[in-house]
Parts: structure tokens; C-alpha cells; sequence
């Protein structure tokens, strides 16, 4: 479990040496197994939320616990770090390695453990993101999404229990999002992981169990996605593009109020008009 | 436009050089300069020559690749032989006007230049055997006992092997930045040098500026997995010396004691 309690964070900005409050009062706890997804406009602190989950941030004022170890403590920073796991959003600028699955070890090497159990988490790690054939490419050669699958197969190699995902999508083709997105689905669902996923495309909040949108370092709205998307005119406030089909939905609803504000996919839509 | 780059000259192949140890490698040329400058007549020299040709034939390196290698250096060469030819004074045997040719210089331009071609051929031999992470690798153990003089062991290689993977990635962004640019009519290859190196600032701005963006990024996907310098660090693919070092190793303390005898015997 995470538990971020009135988590506020100040920078000063290089050029103007002007304090920004990136974060301010935010309270959230995640529970073990979950997928979250954190939207958000850009600026609106998402990715700054991100990084305090692994101490890469360590809170100006508040804390942030990871299974109730403080991440400002810095005798357990490395554990923190391993339990959890953070992917980044541009694939080229985390892979450190020549090779594939010497990137995969990159963790493991780190954390010092024994050459023969680094190459079985390695092998296990590239399979579970279904990259195991291309273990002795260079990264360059891979696409996109490939590249992305090589990231979490070297944060995988670590075994954390929780995987933060900064907009890992952001700068993929629909082939790359896909891939990366039932990567995502699947360590949360047949391995157990949880999952924080940072976003601004819809389409992957309503996958995840709880949404949080966030709005100038606050959190303005937490629930279901059913919850939180029946919240048209909020969305659209901030700017961010509610699905088609839950907006149409609230259009409808409006006018005939026997059509429910929170539907969220087609099918749903079809059993509502046909009834 | 820049087309596809290959870092190093590795040439893939699966000889007994191909599968010693990077470590026994580097030290083994190490030897083989050395033994290069003891030998200081024309049969040591000869002797040298054969253990050059007998590696190259053992790699399986296509001689034609081999020389491709040899090619750039062939100026320096020429120059070696000629000042060596002209500058060593002596018995004279040739003359015209200041330049004279001396027997002793001619003695000494072929010794220098001989030297100079196997020391490049030698080393070529380790570069066309070794891939570099390989080389990277061995480079680190090897100066890993410096390291409490302080010597950077595990950073350059580090360095090293992250500037490996970076430069396929930066030289794609370069072609994509200067595609950028022609599309808006800059031209990189017409006027004179003065005007092709100005074409060049547009090009290396934003490529500069990316580049410290991507280290800036690299650095926190660093240390968000758990990278905190080589203390404690194991790796993947250990290095392990095999029967094959030993009987390289054997043979490179043959070849320091040839040499030495030789010198000796004459």
C-alpha cells in the first residue's frame, strides 16, 4: 500500500528563482493490486506525483509511504526503489544498454545479485512481455512499443510490487499504445502489480479500477472511471477529452433521463437505446 | 543521408580470437608492443612479422577488410620512414642539395615503418575480434585494481558503453533534424567550407540541446533503477578466463623471451 498523506511539493524555477507549488495537499492512498490511472492536463502535477512514489522527489511538506516506510528516509531509498518501479514516457532515454537483455540486467546488476539469478529474471522478465526473442538486438532496431516492452521487462527484473507508468504511451503509434497497454493490463491482472499509470488519454483511464484527475496540483475528482467520466461538464473544463460515447451519453441524458450519464462503451449505449 | 553506421569494425566470426577474453586480448597486445621494441635487429623483426601475419590468419578476418583498416594510416607511415630516412645522421649515402640519405636512417626508416604497420595491424586485429561492449567490459576489469589510486575504472566505462548505445540514436535524430532543415530550404552541402561549416550551427543546436535533454532523462531512468555508481554491482555476463587464456597467456610470455634472446644473440 502507498499512502501519500498532505503531500505538497514547492520548486523554484531556475530562470526566476519564482517558488511554483507543484503539489498542493494532495492525499491519496493506493491499495495493493490496483490499476489507477492519474489524468491530468500537462502542468497539472501528474508527473510530479509520479516521481515522489520512488523518492526521485521527496515531499516539501507531507510524506509519502511506501508498505509504511517513509520514502524521505534515505537508508531505505534502494528499497523503495525496487519495490517500486517506474517506467518513463520517451522509450529511447531509459534504455541504457547495447543489447536487450543487458538493459533487462541493468536493475538486477544494480542491486548486486548473483550473475545466475540475474540471466533466469532476465529470461523471465523478457518472456512475460513476450520480447524474449529479441534479447541480443540493440535497442535501436526495436520499435516503439518494443522498446517500452524492454523498459518494463527491466523494471519487471527487479520484481517490484508497484510499476508507475509516466505517460509510457505518449510518444507511441496506436500499435505501440496497444502493446504497451495490455502489457500494462496483464501484470495487473495475472501478476498481481500494481499499477499507476499517469495519462491523458481517456481511453486508458476507463481500463483502470480508480481514476484520479488532478487540476493545478490538486485532485479534483477521484472515483470509478463510471464515477469520475459522468462528470462531463468537469472534464471538459479542464480540457480533457472525455470519450465520445460517455459524452454523448450525458447529451442524451439531459434530454431523456432514462439513459444513464455514466455509460462508457458502445455496447452499453446499444442496450440503453434498444430497451 | 547518413546511412547505416557501424560503431567499431567488429567482424563477426567465431575464431579462437573471437572467443578470448577481452582481458587476455588488450594485455597480449599490451605484451606484443613491448616485445615490438625490444627486438632490434632484422630477424627479430621477420619473427614479429610471422606472429602478426599467424594472428591475422587465425582470426579468419577477410585480408581484404584487414587492409581497408591499414589504409588510413598509411600517411603516417610515409612520413615516419622519411624523416626517419633523411633525419638520422650517419654514413651518408645519397645526397641532393640539404636532404641527404644516410645508412643508419635507411636502417632506421625500415625499422620504425615496419613497426608502425604491425602495431596497427596488431590492434586492428583486436578491434575486428572484440565487439566494443566486450572491449568496454575488459577495459573496466583491467583497471579495476587502479582504482583506489583513482582511477575511474567503472565510470569510463560506463561512459563508454552508454555513448554506444546513444550514437545510432543521436545520429538517427541528426538525419531527422537535417531532413527538418531542408524542408525549409537549408542546404548542407553547397558553398564553400566556410559556408558548409555555417550550414552545420542549425544542425548542431537542437541536437545539442536534445542531447543534454536525453542525459537529463537517462539519468533519473538511472537512478530509478537503483544505479548508485559500481559499488555492489554485479553483472550479467561475468568475464571468465578459459583454457584458451592460459595457453594465450603462454604463448605471450614465449614471444617476450624470443625477443629478448634475440636481442641478446646479435
Amino acid at each position: 500500500m502507498i499512502r501519500i498523506n498532505h503531500l505538497t511539493h514547492i520548486y523554484q524555477k531556475e530562470s526566476t528563482s519564482q517558488e511554483v507549488k507543484a503539489l498542493d495537499d494532495v492525499s491519496l492512498t493506493i491499495q495493493d493490486g490496483e490499476h489507477i490511472a492519474v489524468l491530468g492536463h500537462n502542468g497539472c502535477g501528474k508527473s510530479t506525483l509520479a516521481k515522489h512514489l520512488n523518492a526521485l522527489l521527496l515531499p516539501t511538506e507531507g510524506t509519502v509511504e511506501v508498505d509504511a516506510v517513509d520514502t524521505a528516509n534515505e537508508a531505505d531509498l534502494w528499497t523503495i526503489r525496487q519495490t517500486v518501479g517506474m517506467v518513463f514516457q520517451n522509450p529511447d532515454n531509459q534504455l541504457i544498454a547495447t543489447t536487450v537483455e543487458e538493459d533487462v540486467a541493468f536493475g538486477p546488476e544494480n542491486m548486486g545479485m548473483d550473475p545466475v539469478l540475474i540471466r533466469q529474471r532476465v529470461d523471465e522478465a523478457l518472456e512475460l512481455v513476450g520480447m524474449a526473442a529479441f534479447k541480443n538486438k540493440e535497442p535501436h532496431l526495436l520499435s516503439g512499443g518494443q522498446k517500452q516492452r524492454v523498459a518494463i521487462a527491466g523494471i519487471i527484473a527487479m520484481r517490484p510490487k508497484y510499476i508507475v507508468f509516466d505517460e509510457p504511451t505518449a510518444m507511441l503509434d496506436p500499435q505501440g499504445r496497444r502493446e504497451v497497454m495490455e502489457t500494462m493490463q496483464r501484470l495487473n491482472r495475472e501478476e498481481g502489480l500494481t499499477i499507476v499509470n499517469i495519462t491523458h488519454f481517456m481511453e486508458e483511464a476507463v481500463l483502470a479500477d480508480r481514476v484520479v484527475v488532478m487540476e493545478h496540483g490538486r485532485i479534483v475528482a477521484l472515483g470509478t472511471p463510471r464515477e469520475v467520466f459522468s462528470q462531463v461538464d468537469l472534464l471538459k473544463r479542464m480540457q480533457l477529452d472525455v470519450p465520445p460515447i460517455t459524452e454523448l451519453a450525458a447529451l442524451l441524458h439531459k434530454e431523456k433521463n432514462y439513459i444513464a450519464a455514466d455509460i462508457m462503451t458502445i455496447e452499453e449505449m446499444v442496450n440503453a437505446l434498444c430497451r | 543521408m547518413l546511412g547505416d553506421i557501424t560503431i567499431g569494425q567488429y567482424y563477426p566470426g567465431d575464431s579462437v580470437l573471437h572467443k578470448l577474453d577481452p582481458r587476455t586480448k588488450i594485455l597480449a597486445i599490451l605484451v606484443y608492443m613491448v616485445s615490438l621494441f625490444i627486438v632490434n635487429n632484422f630477424y627479430g623483426l621477420l619473427g614479429m612479422m610471422a606472429i602478426s601475419i599467424l594472428v591475422v590468419a587465425v582470426s579468419k578476418v577477410p585480408v581484404k577488410y584487414f587492409f581497408r583498416g591499414l589504409k588510413m594510416i598509411i600517411f603516417i607511415v610515409l612520413l615516419t620512414v622519411a624523416l626517419q630516412m633523411f633525419m638520422t645522421p650517419g654514413d651518408v649515402v645519397w645526397q641532393w642539395s640539404f636532404l641527404k640519405i644516410t645508412k643508419e636512417g635507411i636502417k632506421q626508416a625500415v625499422f620504425m615503418g615496419t613497426r608502425l604497420v604491425l602495431l596497427i595491424s596488431i590492434t586492428s586485429i583486436l578491434t575486428l575480434t572484440t565487439t566494443p561492449i566486450a572491449l568496454t567490459d575488459g577495459i573496466e576489469r583491467l583497471l579495476k585494481p587502479f582504482q583506489r589510486f583513482g582511477v575511474p575504472a567503472h565510470e569510463l566505462a560506463m561512459m563508454m558503453s552508454i555513448a554506444l548505445r546513444f550514437i545510432p540514436t543521436l545520429v538517427e535524430e541528426t538525419d531527422k533534424i537535417m531532413k527538418a532543415q531542408a524542408a525549409r530550404g537549408a542546404s548542407f552541402d553547397t558553398g564553400n567550407l566556410i559556408e558548409k561549416v555555417k550550414a552545420l550551427v542549425p544542425l548542431l543546436v537542437p541536437l545539442f540541446l536534445s542531447a543534454f535533454q536525453r542525459a537529463d532523462e537517462l539519468a533519473i531512468a538511472m537512478e530509478a533503477r537503483c544505479y548508485h555508481g559500481g559499488t555492489n554491482r554485479t553483472r550479467l555476463k561475468a568475464l571468465q578466463y578459459t583454457g584458451k587464456d592460459l595457453a594465450a597467456g603462454i604463448l605471450c610470455i614465449c614471444m617476450v623471451a624470443a625477443a629478448i634472446i634475440s636481442r641478446t644473440v646479435s
